[in-house]
């Protein structure tokens, strides 16, 4: 009886939610999240990584450090980051040594201005900038399982830790770009990343919707059978509304992967995670 | 790029007739066999067809594998201990590859 009568009232409080403003509706299945409170003027009342929408079993194979199967490339980042490349024979290592203490942190804020370049840079594309001016060494392809395992060992550094994108000073315009992207209608079908990621916790279709947050990333999605990029996810996304999507590394991504950094403020750098 | 090692979770020390859980993880693509490139075509079937542990040389478990185990194939088995020794494991795939590890136990 008390059961029955716990469900009507969540099903209630979410009718009421989706009449107010078609905003969250995760009634009963968010009792034991992990919801944080957003920031004044921030574009979600709650910020909510992509794990919590995840059944038990995902969450499970991500908890566990030995099944979790991005470990594998994690290990792999972990190996290339001794291994010399190029014709100065350096190797991440020569320069920043032990990245457990080098690179503490710094998962948690990227992308990050670059001032020599005078442009943001995200992890992947710092990495190659390293190779690339440091090392002389060629820059490893966007979905390669080089460039997948070290960003996921660099992030792994800072698992934990909350995510904190500067989005003032320099990064304002960039930051203010991704803000205007991630609300223009694209594609055939005519969809903005906010009209499904506002709606979280509802479906669309068969997909259960999440935030849409990037803590997660690079992520061991279940469906790719492999560890892929967020710009990779995006695409997708835009592939799903019909959209010729942006390139990996281009300035849209990277100006919406500093919009989804800010929104995704204080949650947990999670690494490698587990997602569908 | 280089294969990363196989990932084994084994108990270093165990008493004798304790029965111990392997848990082995590896890195593959399992290709099934039934994908198909942007061309249309099938892309071979390539997977790791069995799996065998060898404890002090003896076989103790071994299975076949089909193109139905998902990506990265996670198996866990128990063995019960009565000694102290090696454990060999061992991965081949359909070009014939072959994937080792092994873990020493210590059984009191």
């Amino acid at each position: 009886m008390k059961r029955t009568s716990s469900i009507l009232a969540a099903a209630a409080v979410s009718v009421v939610i989706a009449a107010a403003g078609g905003t969250a509706a995760l009634s009963a299945e968010s009792a034991d999240w992990n919801i944080l409170p957003a920031p004044e003027g921030h574009p979600l009342p709650e910020i909510i990584s992509g794990y919590d929408f995840r059944s038990p079993e995902t969450k499970a194979l991500q908890d566990d450090d030995f099944e979790n199967p991005g470990m594998l490339w994690m290990e792999q980042g972990a190996q290339l980051w001794e291994t010399a490349d190029g014709p100065l024979n350096l190797s991440c290592a020569s320069c920043h040594q032990d990245a457990e203490s080098a690179m503490r942190g710094v998962g948690a804020v990227f992308p990050k201005w670059n001032e020599r370049l005078g442009k943001p840079l995200n992890l992947e594309q710092q990495i190659n900038h390293c190779r690339e001016n440091a090392m002389q060494a060629k820059p490893w392809k966007w979905e390669s399982e080089e460039l997948l395992s070290m960003t996921t060992f660099v992030r792994y550094q800072s698992r934990g830790m909350p995510v904190n994108v500067q989005i003032d000073g320099p990064m304002a315009p960039y930051f203010e770009k991704g803000e205007e992207l991630y609300n223009t209608r694209f594609g055939q079908l005519d969809m903005a990343c906010t009209n499904c990621h506002s709606r979280y916790g509802q479906n669309i279709r068969s997909d259960h919707l999440s935030q849409g947050q990037s803590n997660g990333f690079p992520t061991y999605r279940l469906k790719w059978q492999k560890l892929g990029s967020l710009h990779r996810r995006m695409s997708g996304c835009m592939g799903q509304v019909r959209a010729t999507p942006f390139k990996r590394g281009s300035d849209e991504f990277v100006a919406l992967e500093i919009y989804l950094g800010y929104r995704g403020t204080g949650l947990p750098v999670e690494a490698p995670s587990v997602r569908h | 790029m280089a294969q990363s090692k196989p990932r084994i979770k084994l108990q270093k020390t165990a008493s004798k007739g304790e029965i111990v859980t392997i848990k082995t993880l590896i890195n593959h693509k399992m290709e099934s066999g039934s994908r198909k490139d942007k061309d249309g075509k099938l892309i071979p079937r390539m997977v790791i067809h069995t799996f065998s542990c060898h404890f002090n040389d003896n076989p103790i478990f071994e299975c076949d594998i089909g193109p139905g185990i998902s990506a990265n194939p996670y198996l866990e088995f128990n063995v019960k201990v009565e000694e102290s020794g090696t454990f060999r494991f061992v991965w081949e795939d359909d070009e014939g590859s072959v994937y080792t590890a092994e873990r020493k136990i210590e059984v009191a």
